[in-house]
């Protein structure tokens, strides 16, 4: 029975469904999308492997994800953004990932961390001063962690101490993603130690201020060309005119921030999980061994069909979590559900198409290798898997209810 | 049934151990970002005894059992896992193949040298496009009087380039296919043999794996290594016993990360409590405790039944196919523990992350162990006795 013209389920046009499946995307995405492939496959693919080996991202390669836009994605068209959706910074940090997850993690950084937090903190005139230069040519850095202070992160002690006006920052941020190319730092600092988190404030501050210096550069199992280095601040003066929304409210912004943010993470997750699994089905129609393809074995199949399916649902549930951002629902536990599942199964998938590549694949001339190192950041960064778990289950206990 | 260490045992790897903490352990980042095997290191391993484990006194070995050799694996692979990589092939595939395979005047030649590390065994089965499918191999040996005419190329040869005396798998007989296979004893600087490409990988850096090249190589026929068309049937036996020291490299890997886990959750304070106060970090380490043993008890059990001279082609891929697996997970969890700093150089868990992920690859990936545990079982319909 043909189910499109009778039957019970009659089928219908995407137009005129009452609500499009997930990974439709409309014509606007569409393009979008394709443009980041096309950058991701043409200039970006050739040189992941080189730019791992050398640690370092390529100038010119950053110049032209300013030129395509991709580095100002939901920025305002007035500030000289593409005044796009968060969905698709997600598109975009999903595509670039398939090659380089380095890549995708600059992007995800300036648009779901720095430049969110400037649009939703800034006043008016912090907008303007911001916003057209992030767009435009100035990589931003998100500055959070510290030394003794990751997944309880409003254990921070850097200091802000008033002076005047003006505040004076001390104290050592660790993990800084970007800083080596960064202009711009939103730097977390409190006003009050004895306050926990109440005293923490946003500070954002310009590379040339005095005081704030760019320390050690972690050398890194994977995403080796992003930058994380040591951001150091030392009596570094800071006008009333750069504090990010409030004195002592900084915690609300990076939670809020970082609750979007995990979408990200989810989706580069998912990018790479798509990018290694491209990889291993390639080579499994091609690689034959005991005269056959090594996809024509079940052992090779299964693996390819689970990591599609695991692919697929970690895809669904960080489009999920970003299309209810979008439409300005309540996401908070679908966001972590997203980057937990999601980076689990860049971990996995990573993992198998080593394994379905077998000894090429433990060397540098696939480029799977790279994707199983870069992998394991997921689980770590915008939170542990173990951070996603509590918020998640803080929730269901809390709440006493999910859906 | 005793599941305990004897006395021997212990002292055995306590002796391992030191050594391995105090020559190995400050150097192993060293090393695995330079890719220099440290000869200096095999050598001293020589002195000790334990790259003659296996065999016996009278070719200079030590008579160790493979219950002692997998115990010299485990220790050496808990502090760096590429050394224990060579050592293992220089062990149990080359001198052990020239031990169970070659004649007597053969493993006179080679066995005291390879065993106090004066030489440097590899072993050379895999080629491009034979890699699970090991009988495959297109090298060839064509017979000129007294000598053999090698000619073919190999790859992933674990201490290709450094090794003296290479175990090389050449066909001799098409027509035979998987019992026209031959081996031969190929030592360096013969003519016609060299060490080709190296291989930059993802982990097991200081151990060199090399494309091992034969054009026109010709060997005197006593370098016939067992008997002719018997090459590959013996390379199958090694392998049974190779795969126990794969077994105990993984268990040594997934010990030496579990280890620094849980070093480091006792030290690393998060909430103002130690992260190994969090129910979710202790169900963690209790979960790695637990496959690490169960690993082990596999790996010793095909080691005994190995010593006992029981046939373990089920049992040692068993061992293999559970250890790799585990050890793989381990890893990854112990990096996990770490937060931040595991995915970082500055400790030691970011280099078990990429040098475990050989195990489920070397000497049989898993989907091939599967096939070997699958291929026994369905042999006979006997339940397991
Ligand atoms: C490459 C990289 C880039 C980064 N980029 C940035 C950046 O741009 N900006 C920034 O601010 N930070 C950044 N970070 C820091 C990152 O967010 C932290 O590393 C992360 O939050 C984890 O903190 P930690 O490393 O201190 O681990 P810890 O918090 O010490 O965690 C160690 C382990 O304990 C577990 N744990 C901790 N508390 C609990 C608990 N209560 N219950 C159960 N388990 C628990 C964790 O899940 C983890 O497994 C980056 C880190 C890396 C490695
Ligand atoms: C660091 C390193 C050191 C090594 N050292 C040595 C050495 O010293 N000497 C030596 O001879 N070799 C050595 N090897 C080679 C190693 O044993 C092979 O890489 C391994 O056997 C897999 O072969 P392959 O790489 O050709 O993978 P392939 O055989 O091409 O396998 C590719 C994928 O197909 C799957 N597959 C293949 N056949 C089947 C099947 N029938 N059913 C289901 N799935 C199947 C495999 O599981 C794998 O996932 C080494 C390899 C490495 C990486």
């Amino acid at each position: 029975m043909d189910t499109a013209t009778s039957g019970l389920f009659p089928r219908s046009t995407i137009e005129s469904m009452p609500a499009p499946p997930l990974t439709h995307l409309s014509e606007e995405e569409k393009l979008f999308q394709a443009s980041v492939e096309k950058f991701t496959r043409e200039r970006l693919a050739p040189h992941a492997r080189g730019m791992d080996a050398a640690g370092v991202f390529r100038k010119d390669l950053l110049d032209e994800m300013f030129t395509l836009g991709l580095m100002g994605i939901g920025i305002p068209e007035s500030y000289g953004g593409q005044d796009g959706s968060f969905f698709q910074s997600v598109l975009a940090i999903e595509e670039l990932a398939k090659a380089d997850p380095s890549a995708s993690v600059i992007v995800d950084v300036q648009n779901t961390l720095v430049n969110a937090a400037i649009q939703q903190w800034g006043t008016d005139e912090q907008k303007g001063r911001w916003l057209p230069r992030l767009a435009r040519d100035t990589v931003g850095a998100y500055a959070l962690s510290e030394a003794g202070s990751g997944s309880d992160a409003f254990a921070l002690t850097t200091r802000a101490i008033q002076d005047g006006s003006d505040h004076r920052l001390t104290g050592r941020k660790l993990w800084i993603t970007n800083a080596a190319e960064a202009g711009l730092f939103i730097v977390f600092a409190t006003v009050n130690p004895g306050e926990g988190y109440k005293g923490i404030t946003a500070f954002v501050i310009e590379r040339e201020t005095s005081g704030l210096a760019i320390g050690k550069k972690e050398d890194k199992l994977g995403i080796r060309a992003s930058s994380t280095c040591e951001v150091i601040l030392d009596d570094c003066r800071v006008a009333a005119s750069n504090v990010l929304g409030e004195v002592g409210k900084g915690y609300k912004i990076a939670i809020e921030t970082l609750n979007e943010g995990r979408i990200g993470i989810g989706a580069q997750m998912t990018g790479l999980a798509q990018g290694a699994f491209e990889h291993a089905l390639a080579y499994a129609k091609q690689r034959k061994q005991f005269g056959k393809t090594i996809g024509e074995f079940q052992g090779v199949q299964f693996q390819l069909a689970e990591m599609a399916t695991d692919i697929e649902a970690a895809r669904l549930l960080v489009y999920n979590a970003a299309r209810l951002r979008d439409a300005g629902l309540p996401f908070l536990t679908e966001a972590a559900m997203a980057k937990l599942f999601a980076s689990q199964i860049g971990e996995r998938t990573a993992s198998r198409a080593v394994e379905v590549l077998g000894g090429v694949g433990f060397t540098k001339d696939y480029p799977v290798e790279k994707l199983y190192r870069d992998a394991k950041i997921g689980r770590i960064y915008e939170g542990t898997s173990n951070m996603q778990r509590m918020t998640i289950a803080k929730r269901l206990l809390e709440r006493g209810e999910f859906r | 049934m005793d599941f305990g260490y004897t006395d021997d045992q212990r002292q055995l790897r306590n002796a391992i151990r030191k050594f391995a903490e105090a020559e190995m352990k400050p150097h192993v980042m060293e090393w695995d970002e330079s890719q220099e095997f440290p000869i200096e290191v095999f050598r001293a391993l020589g002195k000790l005894g334990v790259l003659g484990a296996v065999f016996p006194e009278e070719l200079g070995g030590a008579a160790y059992s493979y219950a002692e050799y997998a115990i010299i694996v485990e220790e050496l692979a808990r502090v760096d896992p590429s050394i224990a990589l060579s050592v293992a092939a220089h062990i149990s595939l080359c001198a052990n193949h020239i031990f169970v395979a070659g004649n007597d005047e053969q493993r006179k030649r080679y066995i005291p040298k390879l065993a106090t590390g004066e030489w440097i065994g590899s072993w050379a089965l895999t080629e491009p496009e034979s890699g699970s499918d090991a009988g495959g191999t297109h090298t060839k040996a064509v017979r000129d009087g007294d000598v053999w005419v090698l000619n073919g190329s190999k790859t992933f040869t674990t201490n290709g380039q450094i090794a003296d005396v290479c175990v090389v798998m050449a066909m001799t007989e098409r027509s035979a296919s998987t019992h026209g296979i031959s081996a031969f004893l190929v030592e360096k600087g013969t003519p016609g043999f060299r060490p080709g490409k190296k291989e930059n990988k993802l982990g097991m850096r200081c151990s060199p794996t090399n494309e091992m090249i034969l054009t026109d190589c010709r060997v005197p026929t006593s370098q016939l290594c067992g008997k002719q068309g018997e090459g590959f049937v013996d390379a199958l036996r090694i392998l049974d016993g190779g795969r126990i020291s794969i077994a105990a490299l993984s268990v040594g890997i997934a010990q030496g990360a579990f280890d620094a886990a849980l070093h480091y959750s006792k030290q690393r304070k998060q909430f103002g409590r130690f992260i190994s106060e969090f129910q979710a970090i202790q169900h963690k380490l209790a979960d790695m405790a637990t496959e690490i043993d169960a690993a082990r008890l596999l790996t010793q059990r095909a080691a005994w039944m190995k010593d006992n001279g029981i046939d373990v082609n089920k049992e040692s891929s068993m061992a293999k196919l559970f250890s790799s697996e585990i050890a793989v997970r381990v890893c990854n969890e112990a990096v996990q523990i770490h937060g931040g700093y595991g995915f970082i150089k500055d400790y030691p868990v970011e280099k078990f992350y990429r040098d475990v992920k050989l195990c489920t690859i070397g000497e049989g990936t898993s989907e091939i162990q599967k096939l070997v545990i699958a291929r026994q079982l369905l042999k006979s319909d006997l339940p397991h006795a």
